[in-house]
């Protein structure tokens, strides 16, 4: 696998998918820089691991994580980050030979490609929905925790 | 709490509701919607304020003894910079740095305005997208121009047959269409050498990842009706195009 390659690519394919979904001009870089870092992170776990699932909840995860940073950062949406780094996620490629054998007949192989196909779709929502989690409880933490510095202060 | 005047009232219903109107129509997530406005109506002393979105209209009761508004919803489409836009007009009103009229005017300019990117940008990024994922998935470089002008195409006539028939799964299907055809005659006349990553690749632009995104955020949120919506809408944008590509592959 190359690396360099495969990083430009992938933020190259994000930037351009901020274009077509009209996000503000100045975060398209961090569009790009979003949609990397869930393709490397999908990319390293499915070649430590070998399981197109996990490595797709793993990419989804640090998709979301990295865009809800940036949407504090920039007071911005979270969608405005989020869904140009999903794009690279999504089984395109399962879902085409699933169809693909549908128009061929050949059922069984055309259901096993869906079923993975409906699982990775899953893994993405999952990612999202644990980034989500996640990422509210630490924020409440940190409200907390900055509440309780002004309380000190104040005393 | 303190009263407001009649025509200060309206002006702040005017404001929220075009406010929501403007997200929903832009492919906000329905949750966030919701709660621009609630804070928004807070801010302006509406504190049991109650609020009810659709994807196809928005329903806003300011409170229990005054009359609901309601507005509807036409079209949709995927226009993030003008979701930043407005919610930042939205934090601005609620930190008290606009007044309630300047906060309107500038709703009105913003839902008046096409924040859209130029046509050819749109359809020249559509195009490098499909060639990157043209590599990203495993395609060979000879593919590589094919598939960026087949991705650049189809996009294209989405976005026209879009316009000119209003139908989105249509669209969608004609394009997926086109650009089945386009990779094997591609390949057939003896230029490309895989039609399988061509395809692939060029049908990316079209994959619907703004409702999906949004359908399991508004599900997570309870938003049931949004969220079951939007799901619908994404399964049977993917069906149109999976249909488009496996009419071409039984030739």
């Amino acid at each position: 696998m190359n690396w360099p390659l495969e990083a430009f690519l992938s933020f190259m394919a994000a930037g351009a998918f901020g274009i077509v979904f009209n996000t503000p001009r100045r975060t398209l870089i961090s569009c790009g820089l979003v949609g990397m870092s869930g393709w490397l992170v999908y990319r390293s776990y499915f070649l430590l691991f070998d399981d197109s699932v996990q490595a797709t909840f793993a990419g989804a995860f640090s998709v979301a994580i990295v865009a809800h940073v940036l949407a504090k950062r920039f007071k911005m949406p979270m969608i405005v980050f989020s869904i140009a780094g999903i794009i690279p996620l999504v089984p395109g490629s399962r879902a085409y030979n699933a169809m693909r054998n549908i128009v061929e007949e050949d059922f069984l192989e055309a259901i096993s490609f869906a079923a993975e196909a409906l699982m990775i779709s899953g893994a993405i929502a999952m990612g999202l929905v644990f980034a989500e989690v996640l990422m509210q409880i630490y924020f409440k933490y940190q409200a907390k925790r900055i509440q309780r510095k002004i309380g000190m202060t104040q005393n | 709490m303190t009263q407001i005047s009649e025509t200060k009232r309206e002006l702040a219903l005017d404001c929220f509701l075009l406010a929501g109107k403007v997200m929903m129509e832009s492919g906000a997530e329905t949750y966030r919607v919701e709660d621009t406005m609630i804070r928004m109506a807070v801010s302006q002393n509406m504190s049991d304020s109650h609020c009810f979105i659709t994807p196809g209209g928005i329903m806003f009761s300011p409170s229990n003894d005054l009359p609901t508004r309601f507005v509807r919803i036409r079209s949709r489409r995927t226009d993030l910079e003008r979701v930043a836009l407005v919610n930042s007009v939205s934090r601005k009103l609620v930190a008290g740095e606009l007044t309630l009229q300047q906060a309107y005017e500038e709703m009105l300019v913003i839902d008046r305005t096409n924040y859209l990117f130029a046509m050819w940008l749109q359809v020249l990024a559509a195009g490098v997208a499909s060639a990157c994922f043209l590599i990203l998935m495993g395609g060979t470089w000879a593919d590589l121009p094919f598939a960026f002008v087949i991705g650049g195409l189809g996009f294209l006539i989405v976005e026209t047959v879009l316009i000119k028939t209003r139908v989105k799964f249509f669209a969608e299907f004609i394009g997926a269409l086109a650009i089945g055809t386009l990779a094997l005659l591609v390949v057939n006349s003896g230029f490309g050498t895989n039609p399988d990553t061509i395809i692939i690749g060029s049908v990316m632009p079209l994959v619907p990842g703004l409702l999906i995104t949004n359908a399991v955020r508004d599900l997570m949120a309870g938003h049931f009706v949004s969220g079951l919506s939007m799901g619908a809408e994404a399964f049977l944008t993917a069906f149109a195009i999976g249909a488009g590509i496996a009419l071409v592959l039984s030739f």
